[in-house]
C-alpha cells in the first residue's frame, strides 16, 4: 500500500526514479528542475539509492553520460528544463536514434530571450521531432506515476522518454501524493534486462558507423542502413502507442489508479463543444467546462497526456461531431500556430463531420491563466467564428 | 469564521522568514482534517532574503484541479506587519474573510478597516520566547498558525500540531510546537464588520 505524502511535482519526480532503482543519475541544475537533481543527491549520498549519481558540466554532457550508460545496459535517469533542454538537443536525437531507454524529467519553462524561469511549453513542445516519446502530467500524482510507467514503456520499445510538467505551477506546488511502495513498484517493473552484448569476454563495437546501404557486420550478419533504423524508430514509436496503453491498463491492476492511456477527457459524452490541451491547462479547462455547463452550454475537454507518438485516432474520434473544438497551448510554432492545435488540425481532416476549429496560445512565460479566461474564451468560440489568438496579452 | 468546502488562501511574508513552510504545514494540517484536495503554490520571482513573497494555497473537499493564482483569497496571513505599507493584502480579501497579522500592536492600532475579521498575535515574540532562533533569524512559520488556528474552525490546532510533529524532530520539534502554543494563547480576534456595524448601530 502507498502512503499519502504532501509534496511537489520535483519530490514525486525524484520518488519515482528513486523507487524504479534507477543506476545511473546525470544530471545538471536548471531553474525549475534543481530540485529534482538536489533530492536525488542527497538520495544517493545518504545511501538511500543505490546509484551512481554523476557530476557534470552541462546539460548536454548530462545526456551523453545516461546515454552512454544507458548502452551498457543500466537504468538511467535525468531532468532538465528550458535552455538546458535545448543544450541536449544534439543529444536527445542521438539518444533516440540510439534506443537507449532513458527517462527524462523535462520541467516546463519557457525559453530565452527575453530570459524567463517561469512556465510554459515551448521548450519541450519544440523538441517533437527528435524521436522521444512525450508524456504531459496534468496533476503531481500523475508525475509520479508517469515516470514509474516511463521505465516500463522506454525498456519495451527500446525509445526514450520525456516526462514533462510544469514548471512553479506543478514543480514547486505541494499536493497530497499516494507514494506507493517499494514491493508495488518492484511487481509493475522487473530489472532491465542486459541488452548490450559486452560481456567483457569478447568486447565488440556496439555503435557501429552506418553507411546508407545495409551491409554484413565483423560477424557477417546484414546490419540495417541508416534509413533502415530511421524506418524502425518511426515505426516502432507508431507502435509504442499501444505499448504505453498497455502499461497503464498493467498499472490499474497494480496501483488501482491509471490515467487514461493517450488522450483523457471530461464531461465529454453528450458534449457540443470541446476544450483540448496538455499538462496542467487541461486541468485547468476541466474548470472552464464546469462554469460553461452551469450557462447550459455542453463543453467537454480532451486533454492530450501523449503528444510523440501523436494519438490521432482517438482525437478524431473524441473531436468528431463536435460542432466546436478550442485549443489550448503554451507554446506556438512561430510563423503559423500553435502546435498541438496544428497537428490537431491535420488528423482531423479525417473527421466525417469537421468541427469549427479554434486556437489560443496562453500562459508564455509564467503568464497566470485562470478557468475563468479560459471559460470567456471559450464563449466566444463556441459562436462560430473560428479563430486563432493569444490570450491575455496586454498593451 | 463561516465553514466552507473550499478555502483560497494567500500568506504574504519575505524570503527567508518561512511563508512557504507555514504553508506547507497548514495544507498537511487541513489535509489530516479532512481536505482532500490542498496545494501550497509559492509564487516566485527573483528569489532573495528579505524580498516580499507570497504562496497561493488552496484547501478543498474535492481534489485540487486548478494551479492558477489566488485573486479573491478567503484569508489572507501576513508574518511581517511591514508588508502592509508595501502590499495591498486587504484589497482583494472575500467580505466575511480573515486578515492574520503578525503584530507587536492591538487590532486596533493597526487601523485596518474592511468588511472581514482581524486576528492579531505577536508570533515574532512567541517565536523569540520559544528559541525558534536560526542563524540569527527569528522563524515565524509555525507561530503564524496560531492566530489562524484560533480564528478559525475547520482545521483546529491538534491537526497544527500533527503537521508540525511530521516536519521536525528533536528540540525544532519542540520549540516550534511552543511558539504555536504561545501565539494561539495571545491572540486577539476582532470582527470588524460587526464592528462597524455596532458603530452604525
Amino acid at each position: 500500500m502507498g502512503e499519502i505524502q504532501i509534496i511537489t511535482a520535483n519530490t514525486a519526480a525524484a520518488l519515482a526514479a528513486k523507487l524504479c532503482r534507477v543506476q545511473v543519475v546525470s544530471a545538471y541544475p536548471i531553474t525549475p528542475q534543481t530540485p529534482v537533481t538536489e533530492e536525488l543527491a542527497e538520495m544517493v549520498e545518504s545511501g538511500a539509492l543505490k546509484a551512481e549519481y554523476l557530476t557534470v558540466e552541462s546539460e548536454h554532457s548530462a545526456l551523453a553520460s545516461v546515454v552512454a550508460a544507458s548502452q551498457v545496459g543500466a537504468r538511467v535517469f535525468t531532468a532538465t528544463s528550458a535552455n538546458g533542454l535545448l543544450y541536449m538537443h544534439e543529444m536527445l536525437h542521438w539518444a533516440a536514434g540510439s534506443r537507449a531507454p532513458i527517462v527524462m524529467a523535462c520541467v516546463n519553462r519557457g525559453v530565452g530571450a527575453p530570459w524567463t524561469i517561469l512556465n510554459d511549453q515551448q521548450d519541450t513542445v519544440s523538441q517533437r521531432d527528435t524521436g522521444w516519446i512525450q508524456l504531459y502530467c496534468r496533476n503531481s500524482q500523475e508525475v509520479l506515476d508517469s515516470v514509474i510507467q516511463a521505465y516500463r514503456i522506454a525498456e519495451q520499445v527500446q525509445i526514450p522518454i520525456m516526462v514533462c510538467y510544469d514548471g512553479f505551477i506543478l514543480s514547486h506546488t505541494s499536493t497530497p501524493v499516494d507514494v506507493p511502495s517499494q514491493e508495488e513498484v518492484d511487481r509493475f517493473l522487473p530489472p532491465l534486462e542486459d541488452r548490450s552484448g559486452i560481456d567483457g569476454q569478447t568486447a565488440m563495437n556496439i555503435n557501429p558507423l552506418i553507411l546508407s546501404d545495409p551491409r554484413p557486420n565483423a560477424n557477417g550478419v546484414v546490419m540495417p542502413g541508416y534509413m533502415e533504423f530511421r524506418y524502425r524508430l518511426q515505426q516502432d514509436i507508431l507502435g509504442s502507442l499501444d505499448t504505453i496503453k498497455a502499461a497503464d491498463k498493467e498499472f490499474l491492476d497494480i496501483f488501482g489508479r491509471n490515467w487514461d492511456g493517450s488522450t483523457w477527457t471530461y464531461r465529454m459524452e453528450d458534449a457540443e463543444h470541446a476544450m483540448v490541451s496538455m499538462g496542467s491547462l487541461a486541468s485547468e479547462c476541466t474548470l472552464a467546462a464546469d462554469s460553461l455547463r452551469e450557462e447550459g452550454l455542453k463543453v467537454g475537454v480532451v486533454g492530450v497526456r501523449v503528444y510523440r507518438p501523436f494519438p490521432a485516432s482517438e482525437i478524431v474520434e473524441s473531436l468528431s461531431g463536435m460542432k466546436t473544438v478550442t485549443f489550448f497551448e503554451k507554446d506556438v510554432s512561430y510563423g503559423y500556430q500553435g502546435a498541438l492545435a496544428m497537428d490537431a488540425r491535420a488528423a482531423m481532416y479525417d473527421c466525417s463531420s469537421r468541427p469549427a476549429i479554434s486556437s489560443y496560445v496562453v500562459g508564455l512565460g509564467g503568464r497566470d491563466v485562470r478557468p475563468d479566461q479560459l471559460a470567456k474564451a471559450t464563449l466566444e468560440c463556441t459562436k462560430g467564428a473560428t479563430k486563432f489568438c493569444w490570450l491575455d496579452v496586454r498593451s | 469564521m463561516k465553514r466552507h468546502q473550499n478555502y483560497e488562501i494567500i500568506w504574504h511574508g519575505r524570503g527567508g522568514q518561512g511563508a512557504v513552510t507555514a504553508a506547507k504545514v497548514f495544507t498537511e494540517a487541513a489535509y489530516y482534517a479532512g481536505f482532500k484536495g490542498v496545494s501550497a503554490k509559492p509564487t516566485y520571482f527573483s528569489e532573495r532574503r528579505g524580498a516580499p513573497v507570497s504562496v497561493h494555497t488552496r484547501i478543498s473537499l474535492e481534489p485540487i484541479r486548478t494551479f492558477s493564482n489566488v485573486l479573491f483569497p478567503d484569508i489572507a496571513v501576513v508574518l511581517d506587519e511591514n508588508l502592509l505599507e508595501m502590499v495591498n493584502v486587504t484589497s482583494n480579501l472575500k467580505a466575511g474573510g480573515l486578515l492574520v497579522i503578525n503584530s507587536s500592536k492591538s487590532a486596533h492600532d493597526l487601523h485596518i478597516n474592511g468588511p472581514f475579521t482581524i486576528a492579531v498575535s505577536n508570533a515574532y515574540h512567541c517565536s523569540e520566547t520559544a528559541g525558534l532562533i536560526v542563524e540569527g533569524n527569528v522563524l515565524v512559520s509555525t507561530s503564524i498558525l496560531g492566530p489562524l488556528v484560533a480564528a478559525t474552525n475547520f482545521v483546529g490546532i491538534d491537526n497544527v500540531r500533527k503537521a508540525i510533529q511530521h516536519k521536525f524532530r528533536g528540540k525544532p520539534l519542540d520549540r516550534n510546537l511552543k511558539a504555536l502554543e504561545l501565539a494561539f494563547e495571545n491572540t486577539e480576534i476582532v470582527d470588524l464588520q460587526m464592528m462597524s456595524f455596532i458603530a452604525q448601530a
